[in-house]
């Protein structure tokens, strides 16, 4: 991923704000550092919010002034590889519902960097289960409903939290909020496409405004060029594939008319929800493109009627690239818990390890941040989560959680 | 019912299935058993016959009848069905936007017995559910009290009582989702709220006095009211009140109204319980609590915490489960009871919450709930631990039939989801789903 400017900028400045955070010392009776096989009588070490060391904890000295923690199991922090937490608040009323702007079907402009509230209680909640990293910002429910960003758990500011802050563009297809509003969901947005076919059709002429656009300020005499217009930059972002384009797609036919649309304009694309996608396998697979599975304990209505509880094994056994999310609802409960997403994979077919992955290095990984954050490496961000047991099992308990080296123990939950 | 069948027919598809639900006694050995009603039993054998549990206890101590068929399950664990206090499946609605109390209107007359969710609650090991109208109305009407059997009519899912009326309770609401736009009909604040339930519960009292004074004199006698007859009931205590309620104030008020009305009731969603759980055992009223994935959401819902049934059960209150479904999916039901536990809640009062103590709640505890002889024999076959993700729900039986096959690609479907988990379960002559439709349609309801 290119990173743009402002990117360059935050991160630069969040390396400078975690700074105050205690060293600290896990001894993990299991550690799935999930770059490598599990240690057992494990440490890590952790310095300036970044992993000194992980290993057996045979043989080390810690340091006097860390503080040392005991955990049963230690696995990565969890990654929400979509969700719409600090911009749809907790209390659900007209004042914190940021996820989603009705005034036009099409503002890819819409950042979610200049939306996020870091202090929203439910970015505490997630935390509290493990949760150090999210791929957040507009919801489903508009053609193009604007971006996504990453962002740290820590709860302070925007600005010492994120990650990326120009992660994807979010696209809806289908009846998920294009059409018609789904169950409680807010209406969709004024001018939107009353039909599937009509959503595509308008999204392909977008795509080719946006690369006429493109071409007129190529034009040599300056005077000619057409003003900036940052809906369309937005685009051709997308098209260029520096912000990829999240499908959110739940209908096999509109899984395969995203990806025809992908074929079509050479477009990246993340695969968002796919309900269907156990109808459709093989032309995923095929694409190549990522998928961030829906979670299935959303409600199993409208689009999402045929949900499956083992589709994250399929995806697995196909060899096709997944994470899991805790997606966007708009009532009770105002968010899943990607922890719970991936115990009902776990549980239905997919195993303990491939579910762990699927919401820690396989996330990391799909959302470009494995270089900092998804398993327990040296230099790594200090991304962890501690557990007094399986982590899968709903009778354990999430007992701290460790972003960017600073230590969350405000649980247990 | 409809008759779809002529006597000749429906005669022999009675006879032949009655044999299915065992004219013989079926004994399941091997699995540890959970019965509710005392200890678990690591060898247990259960003894189901003609819809009824004939026996249950540990291996050994169980003489098995004469001419039982016998399962081994060895590695299994059975508990008794599962009761789901508070459900929303079969997509029934109840009263209207004309009035905020309409204590008249029935689930009865909307229950959609094909509906998927049904088929999914039966996966989720769901045997008997309290089906209610929704919570925008102070009163929303009549709820049901359903046997999740295969029916192909509502009649079939029915729970018949001895004065040959069919279980149910009457829903109440109260805090937001009743208070509406001032102007109309609803009302417009929480003290309304209380007033105009009031109000209708005194004009009940009212009408019941002149029931009694006519003393069977037409003459006398009222006109019929089928609202006031439904809160006579009520006031009689022969049908209870299940009442949707939030917050800590909220609650408070629902037990100052049953205390002067003298009604049964049962609290449920109880987001702030763990604020007056003294209160609430105080009163001697059973809550019945719902835990999702997080707070919010609603402005009621602000501090929902997993700890509500921890606190209720520190203070001696009584306390179920319920799923709402679709708020919560019925197949999560038993992961409700461990995130219970998660929050401090006994693993037996967790347990209980998803089977006896719910059945009491309905007034259901004589036939099911637990695993006691002569009780329904409804009980569900696990694949392990009942608190733990790994666990599969197996089998689910109601009245000795089975219901629910993860071994079945016709059951699994609704167990996993996948292409046709939204459809409705189809249902023809020729392919009843179990046992109980055949014998249902031979006599005609609830046996």
């Amino acid at each position: 991923m290119k990173p743009a400017f402002p990117y360059i900028l935050l991160a630069a400045l969040a390396a400078t704000a975690p700074a105050a955070t205690a060293p600290l010392a896990i001894f993990g009776e299991t550690i799935h550092p999930m770059a490598g096989p599990a240690i057992k009588s494990g440490l890590v070490l952790v310095r300036d919010g970044r992993i000194a060391y992980v290993g057996p904890a045979a043989g080390q000295i810690v340091p006097a002034d860390h503080q040392v923690i005991r955990a049963r199991v230690v696995t990565p922090g969890l990654i929400d590889a979509r969700t719409t937490v600090g911009l749809s608040g907790l209390l659900n009323q007209p004042h914190d519902q940021d996820m989603l702007e009705r005034s036009a079907p099409v503002q890819p402009e819409l950042r979610a960097i200049d939306a996020y509230n870091a202090r929203d209680p439910l970015v505490a909640w997630v935390r509290s289960f493990g949760v150090t990293t999210l791929n957040t910002g507009h919801a489903p429910g508009a053609l193009v409903s604007g971006q996504t960003m990453i962002v740290k758990t820590g709860g302070t500011t925007v600005e010492d939290d994120v990650v990326n802050p120009a992660a994807m563009i979010a696209v809806s297809l289908g009846g998920s909020g294009v059409v018609r509003a789904e169950g409680t969901a807010p209406a969709p947005a004024a001018k939107s496409p009353g039909t599937r076919a009509k959503a595509v059709a308008m999204l392909r002429a977008e795509l080719i405004k946006a690369q006429e656009y493109a071409r007129k300020r190529e034009i040599p005499d300056e005077a000619k060029r057409p003003s900036r217009d940052l809906r369309l930059e937005a685009l051709l972002r997308g098209l260029a594939g520096t912000q990829r384009f999240l499908v959110t797609a739940h209908r096999q036919q509109d899984i395969l008319a995203a990806l025809r649309l992908a074929r079509e304009f050479n477009l990246q694309l993340v695969l968002d929800g796919c309900a269907d996608a156990h109808l459709v396998l093989a032309e995923i697979k095929a694409s190549g493109f990522p998928v961030i599975l829906h979670p299935t304990m959303a409600r199993a209505n409208e689009d999402a009627e045929n949900l499956a509880m083992d589709t994250a094994a399929k995806l697995a056994a196909a060899g096709i690239p997944f994470a899991l999310q805790s997606g966007y609802e708009s009532y009770v409960p105002k968010t899943r818990v990607v922890l719970f997403e991936a115990a009902v994979a776990a549980g239905k077919g997919l195993g303990f390890d491939a579910a762990l992955a699927s919401v820690t290095i396989n996330a990391a990984r799909l959302l470009g941040i494995a270089d900092r954050t998804g398993s327990l490496a040296a230099g790594k961000d200090a991304d962890l989560a501690l557990f007094d047991g399986d982590p899968f099992e709903y009778t354990t308990h999430a007992t701290g959680t460790i972003v960017s080296g600073r230590l969350f123990a405000d649980g247990p939950h | 019912m409809v008759p779809r069948f002529s006597p000749a027919a429906t005669a022999l598809l009675g006879l032949a299935l009655a044999a299915a639900a065992q004219e013989k006694p079926l004994a399941f050995t091997g699995a540890q058993i959970i019965p509710i009603a005392g200890e678990p039993i690591a060898d247990g054998v259960l003894v189901v016959h003609r819809g009824r549990i004939l026996a249950v206890g540990a291996a050994g101590s169980v003489a098995l009848p004469a001419g039982a068929e016998t399962r081994a399950i060895r590695g299994k664990v059975i508990l008794p069905g599962l009761v789901d206090s508070h459900s929303h499946i079969g997509g029934a609605q109840g009263a209207d936007g004309s009035a905020p109390i309409q204590p008249e209107v029935r689930v009865l007359d909307a229950v959609d017995v094909r509906h998927p969710s049904i088929q999914k609650a039966q996966a989720g090991g769901i045997t008997t559910a309290n089906v209610m109208p929704g919570s925008g109305h102070l009163i929303s009407g009549q709820t049901l009290y359903l046997k999740l059997r295969d029916g192909r009519t509502i009649d079939d899912l029915l729970i018949k009582l001895a004065d040959g009326t069919f279980a149910g309770g009457l829903k109440m609401a109260n805090g937001t989702n009743s208070i509406r736009t001032p102007g109309g009909p609803f009302p417009g604040s929480r003290a309304k709220s209380a007033a105009l339930v009031r109000e209708q519960y005194v004009r009940a009292q009212e009408y019941k006095a002149r029931l009694a004074r006519a003393g069977g004199d037409p003459e006398k006698t009222p006109a019929r009211d089928l609202a006031l007859e439904m809160l006579v009931e009520v006031l009689d205590g022969k049908r209870i009140v299940q009442h949707h309620t939030h917050r800590h104030d909220d609650i408070l008020t629902v037990l100052r109204l049953q205390k002067e009305f003298g009604f049964k009731v049962v609290l449920h969603h109880v987001s702030e319980a763990a604020k007056v759980a003294t209160e609430i055992a105080a009163a001697g009223v059973p809550s019945s609590v719902i835990i999702v994935d997080s707070p919010g959401g609603k402005l009621e819902a602000r501090d929902l915490t997993f700890e509500n049934c921890a606190a209720l059960e520190r203070a001696g209150a009584a306390i179920g489960l319920h799923t709402d479904d679709s708020v919560t999916d019925s197949r999560h039901f038993l992961r409700m009871a461990a995130l219970a536990v998660r929050a401090g809640m006994t693993r037996t009062g967790a347990l209980q919450a998803v089977t006896l103590a719910n059945a009491k709640m309905l007034g259901l505890e004589a036939r099911v709930g637990s695993l006691e002889t002569g009780k329904d024999a409804d009980f569900v076959i696990l694949s392990g631990d009942p608190l733990s993700v790994y666990t599969q729900v197996e089998q689910t039986w109601i009245e000795g039939a089975k219901v629910f096959d993860v071994a079945d690609p016709k059951d699994r479907v609704y167990a996993f989801g996948g292409a046709g988990a939204g459809d409705p379960r189809r249902v023809s002559l020729c392919c009843f789903g179990s046992a109980w439709d055949i014998i249902v349609a031979a006599n005609g309801g609830d046996q």
